[in-house]
C-alpha cells in the first residue's frame, strides 16, 4: 500500500502539537489547584483567607493549603480532609510561624529543588533579631514572617507586588513602625518614615523609583533586623560610602569618636533624616555641623572654615566655566576640550567632597587646587572660543564689505553698459 | 566683445577651432525684459549653489573618514580643529537647503509661467529630474556625519522605501547594504552621494542648459502677444549675466551670515543599540510627505496605508514630471485657469502640510 507523504507529515506534525501543549500545561500548578479539595470548599463558603492570592508563589510551585496547614485535600469530607491523624496543623500561632515556615525554608536539601541558591538561614538570622528575641520572650506583637511576606500573597522579592520588594519595603515596615499605639509599649520612635521619605535615600526610592537606594533592610538587615549599634553605624554606611568610612576610620576624629562612643556618620548627617550634603555643613556658618563640637578659634574650627573655603572656590570657578561652556555651545563653536577639562574639575570636586571625611585642609586641598586647574583652563579655552566668534563675526563683516563693494561695482557697471546700450 | 575678439589667447585658439559660432551665439542670446523677468533668476541662483555645493563638496572630501567610527569624528575634527572647516561645512549644509528652496522656487516658477509647454517639454522634465536628485542629495548628505537624527531619519526613510510595493524591500536592502542601518549603509550613502548622484545630475543638467541655451528663455503669453516696439529684451552677456552674478553674490553673503550665526549642528553621534529619540524628523522638504504618511489611516479599504501613500506620490511624482504632456489635454486653452489651480492646491497641500508635520 502506498501511504502519501503529506498525510505521514500531517500526522506527526498533529502529535507533536499536541506532545508540546501537554508539556506546557503539566507546567501549570493552576490545575492541580482548582481540583484541591481545600480550595474548593473554603471557595465555596467564602472562607479563603482574606489576603489569599493565586498568584502566590507557593501556589505557583505547587504548594497547595495543605503543603503548609497539612491536612488530605483529596478528601471532600471536612472531617477527613482536616483530621490531625492526616497531618493537619491549621492556622499557625504566632509564635509558631518562624518555625511554621522554617520547616521548609530552613531545609537546604528541600529548597534546592526549587531555588539552588536561596539561603536557608533566615529562621536562624530571625531569632538572633530584636523581633526574634522578643517573641521567644512572648511578645505577640512582634513581626513574624508573615507579618512582612503576609501569608497568601507572597512574590519574589523582585516582584513589584511582593511586600518586600525594595520600593514597597519602608512601607511594609511603617505598617507597624509608623503605628504610634501599636509601638507604644516600645518606647522606640515612631516617626522613622516620615523622616526617611524626605532623606536623600528616601527620596532616592520612594519619588525616583531608585531601587538601588537603601530601604529600611539595607541598613538594618532583613531576618535578623536590629538597630545597628554604635560602633557598625559607620560600617552600615561604609557598605556603599566605602572611600567615605575609610577616610574617616583612618582619621584622627575617627578615633577621637571611637574613643567617646560617639556614631561614627549619624553625628553629622542624621540616620533616618539624611539629608543631600552640601558644601555649607563644613566651614563654620549656619548650616556648620563642624561647629555642633568646635568652637571658634579651635583646630577643627579652623580646618573647618579652610576646606569649605577650598570647596567654595572650586565650585564657584567650575560653575562660571560651565556658563561660559554653554554659551561656548549656544554659539556653536569648538566645546570637546572645554567639556573634558570640566569633567576632571567635577570630578576632583567630588573627590575632594569625600576627602573631606579626613578632615584635613591640606588632602582636599591637592583635589581642589586639580579643580581649580582644570576649570581655569576650561575657562581660558571657552573664552578663546567665544573670542574666535568674535572674530568669525568680525570676518563676516570684512567679507559682506567686499561683497558689498562688489555688488555695488556690478551696479554701476550694469548702468554704464545699459546706458552705453541705450544710446 | 571686440576687446575679446582682440585678445591674442582668444584669437590663438579662433585660429585652431573657429569660435566664430559661439561667439555669435553669445553676442545675439537676448533675454526679454517683463514685469515677471525676476523668476528667471531663480534658475541662475539654484545653479550657484550647485557649483558652491560641489566646490564646498570636494573640501569636505579632503576630511570626510566614512565608517561608523571615524564619520561623526572626522565631521568633529574637521568642525573644531581645521581651519575653515566649520565655514566649508555650514555653507554646504546651508546651501544644500537653500539649493533644493530655489529649486522648488524656480519650478513652480515655470509651473505657473506655462514654460514648461511646447516646445520646452523636455526643460521641464530634466528641471524636476533634477529637483527628485537634489531631494536624493539631501537624504544621502544627512547620514554621513553619522548623528542621532540622521540616522534614525535615515532608518526611517529607507523603512518608507521598503514599503515601495514589489521593488521596495530590494531597494532598501540595496541602500541599507544589509537588512539595517549599519555602517555599510553609510559607505553606500557616501558613494550615492559624493559620485552616482553628481554624474548622473552634471548629465541632466548638461542637458537641461543646453535644453534653454537651444531654445532660448522663455516668453509669457502677454509679453509675446505685445507689438515689436513694446517688446524689451537685454542681451544675455553682459547684461543679463552681471545681473546673475549681483543676485549671486547676494546669496553668498547671506550664506556667509548663515555659516557664522547658525553654525549647522553636528548633535550627538549615532548609537546602533539605543531607542530612538523624540522628534525624529526628515529633512524640510520631505517632510509633507512624511506628514502625509503619517496621517493616512493604518488600513484602507485592506490596503495598507503606508503603501497606498507611497503608491500616491508615487503616481503624483510620475504626473508632475509629465505635466507638459497632459496639460494640453485637460487644460490647454479651453481652461487656462485650471493649471494655475492645480499648481496653487500643489503649494497650499505641501505649505500646509509641512506646517502640521513641524507642529505636531
Amino acid at each position: 500500500m502506498k501511504i502519501d507523504k503529506k498525510i505521514v507529515i500531517s500526522i506527526f506534525i498533529f502529535f507533536s502539537l499536541i506532545f508540546v501543549s501537554e508539556i506546557f500545561a503539566g507546567d501549570s500548578p493552576a490545575e492541580d489547584f482548582q481540583t484541591d479539595e481545600c480550595y474548593k470548599c473554603h471557595l465555596e463558603n467564602d472562607a479563603l483567607p482574606k489576603d489569599f492570592n493565586k498568584e502566590d508563589i507557593h501556589l505557583k510551585s505547587g504548594l497547595t493549603c495543605a503543603g503548609c496547614h497539612g491536612g488530605d485535600a483529596t478528601k471532600d469530607d471536612m472531617d477527613e480532609a482536616m483530621d490531625p491523624k492526616a497531618g493537619f496543623i491549621g492556622k499557625p500561632t504566632h509564635e509558631q510561624i518562624p518555625s511554621f515556615c522554617g520547616k521548609c525554608h530552613s531545609h537546604i536539601q528541600y529548597m534546592r529543588k526549587y531555588r539552588p541558591r536561596i539561603p536557608t538561614d533566615q529562621e536562624e538570622q530571625y531569632y538572633t533579631s530584636q523581633h526574634g528575641m522578643l517573641l521567644k520572650k512572648g511578645d505577640q506583637k512582634v513581626a513574624v514572617c508573615s507579618s512582612c511576606h503576609t501569608s497568601h500573597s507572597i512574590f519574589e522579592v523582585k516582584d513589584s507586588r511582593s511586600s518586600v520588594y525594595p520600593l514597597n519595603v519602608p512601607e511594609t515596615c511603617n505598617r507597624c513602625h509608623g503605628d504610634k499605639e501599636y509601638m507604644k509599649n516600645y518606647k522606640i520612635p515612631v516617626d522613622q518614615y516620615k523622616k526617611y521619605a524626605k532623606s536623600v535615600h528616601g527620596i532616592a526610592l520612594l519619588k525616583k523609583q531608585d531601587t538601588g537606594a537603601p530601604a529600611c533592610n539595607d541598613c538594618h538587615g532583613n531576618h535578623g533586623a536590629m538597630p545597628p549599634g554604635i560602633s557598625s553605624t559607620s560600617f552600615v554606611c561604609g557598605e556603599c560610602h566605602v572611600n567615605n568610612l575609610n577616610y574617616f576610620n583612618e582619621s584622627a576624629m575617627g578615633k577621637a569618636f571611637s574613643e567617646n562612643e560617639l556614631h561614627g556618620c549619624q553625628e553629622c548627617h542624621g540616620s533616618h533624616e539624611i539629608e543631600k550634603p552640601t558644601d555649607e555643613m563644613t566651614g563654620v556658618g549656619e548650616e556648620s555641623v563642624c561647629l555642633n563640637c568646635h568652637d571658634e578659634g579651635d583646630d577643627g574650627y579652623i580646618a573647618a572654615k579652610k576646606i569649605y573655603e577650598e570647596l567654595k572656590s572650586s565650585v564657584a570657578l567650575h560653575d562660571s566655566a560651565k556658563i561660559q561652556l554653554d554659551v561656548v555651545k549656544r554659539i556653536g563653536m569648538d566645546d570637546i576640550d572645554i567639556g573634558y577639562k570640566l569633567q576632571k574639575a567635577e570630578q576632583s570636586i567630588i573627590k575632594a567632597r569625600t576627602l573631606v571625611h579626613t578632615f584635613d585642609p591640606e588632602k582636599v586641598a591637592k583635589e581642589t587646587n586639580l579643580s581649580l586647574k582644570n576649570s581655569k583652563e576650561a575657562l581660558e579655552l571657552a573664552q578663546k572660543e567665544i573670542k574666535d566668534a568674535q572674530i568669525r563675526r568680525r570676518g563676516l563683516g570684512v567679507a559682506t564689505f567686499f561683497i558689498l563693494l562688489l555688488i555695488i561695482a556690478v551696479y554701476f557697471k550694469i548702468r554704464n553698459i545699459e546706458a552705453k546700450g541705450k544710446n | 566683445m571686440d576687446k575679446i575678439k582682440n585678445n591674442k589667447i582668444f584669437q590663438w585658439l579662433h585660429e585652431r577651432y573657429n569660435l566664430e559660432p559661439i561667439l555669435e551665439f553669445v553676442e545675439h542670446k537676448q533675454v526679454p525684459m517683463h514685469k515677471h523677468s525676476i523668476w528667471y533668476y531663480t534658475g541662475g541662483i539654484t545653479l550657484f549653489l550647485f557649483i558652491i555645493q560641489v566646490c564646498t563638496g570636494i573640501l569636505l572630501l579632503f576630511y570626510y573618514q566614512p565608517g561608523v567610527d571615524s564619520s561623526y569624528e572626522s565631521v568633529r575634527f574637521l568642525m573644531t580643529k581645521v581651519n575653515f572647516g566649520w565655514l566649508i561645512r555650514s555653507i554646504h549644509s546651508w546651501s544644500a537647503n537653500l539649493m533644493v528652496f530655489f529649486a522648488f522656487i524656480h519650478m513652480f516658477s515655470v509651473f505657473f509661467s506655462e514654460a514648461f509647454k511646447k516646445p520646452r517639454e523636455l526643460t521641464w522634465v530634466s528641471g524636476f529630474l533634477m529637483l527628485l536628485l537634489a531631494m536624493g542629495f539631501g537624504f544621502s548628505g544627512y547620514l554621513l556625519p553619522w548623528n542621532e537624527l540622521a540616522f534614525f531619519a535615515t532608518k526611517v526613510g529607507t523603512d518608507i522605501v521598503g514599503d515601495v510595493p514589489v521593488v521596495g524591500e530590494l531597494i532598501k536592502q540595496l541602500l541599507r547594504g544589509g537588512p539595517d542601518v549599519t555602517g555599510s549603509t553609510i559607505y553606500r550613502f557616501y558613494a550615492i552621494h559624493v559620485s552616482i548622484l553628481p554624474l548622473i545630475f552634471l548629465v541632466v543638467l548638461g542637458l537641461h542648459l543646453l535644453f534653454i541655451q537651444r531654445q532660448g528663455m522663455h516668453e509669457p503669453e502677454f509679453y509675446e502677444s505685445l507689438p515689436p516696439e513694446e517688446k524689451h529684451s537685454i542681451p544675455f552677456f553682459p547684461n543679463f549675466f552681471l545681473r546673475d552674478l549681483l543676485f549671486w553674490l547676494l546669496i553668498l553673503d547671506v550664506l556667509l551670515f548663515l555659516a557664522v550665526f547658525f553654525p549647522w549642528e553636528l548633535g550627538i553621534k549615532a548609537d546602533l543599540f539605543s531607542s530612538a529619540p523624540a522628534g525624529i524628523r526628515p529633512e524640510w522638504y520631505f517632510m509633507f510627505m512624511f506628514q502625509s504618511l503619517k496621517m493616512i489611516p493604518a488600513k484602507v479599504l485592506g490596503i495598507e496605508g503606508e503603501i497606498l501613500g507611497i503608491v500616491f506620490f508615487g503616481i503624483l511624482g510620475l504626473l508632475w514630471l509629465t505635466v507638459p504632456f497632459w496639460e494640453t489635454v485637460i487644460a490647454g486653452k479651453k481652461r487656462p485657469w485650471l493649471m494655475k489651480v492645480i499648481g496653487l492646491l500643489a503649494i497650499i497641500y505641501m505649505i500646509a502640510l509641512t506646517i502640521i508635520g513641524y507642529l505636531v
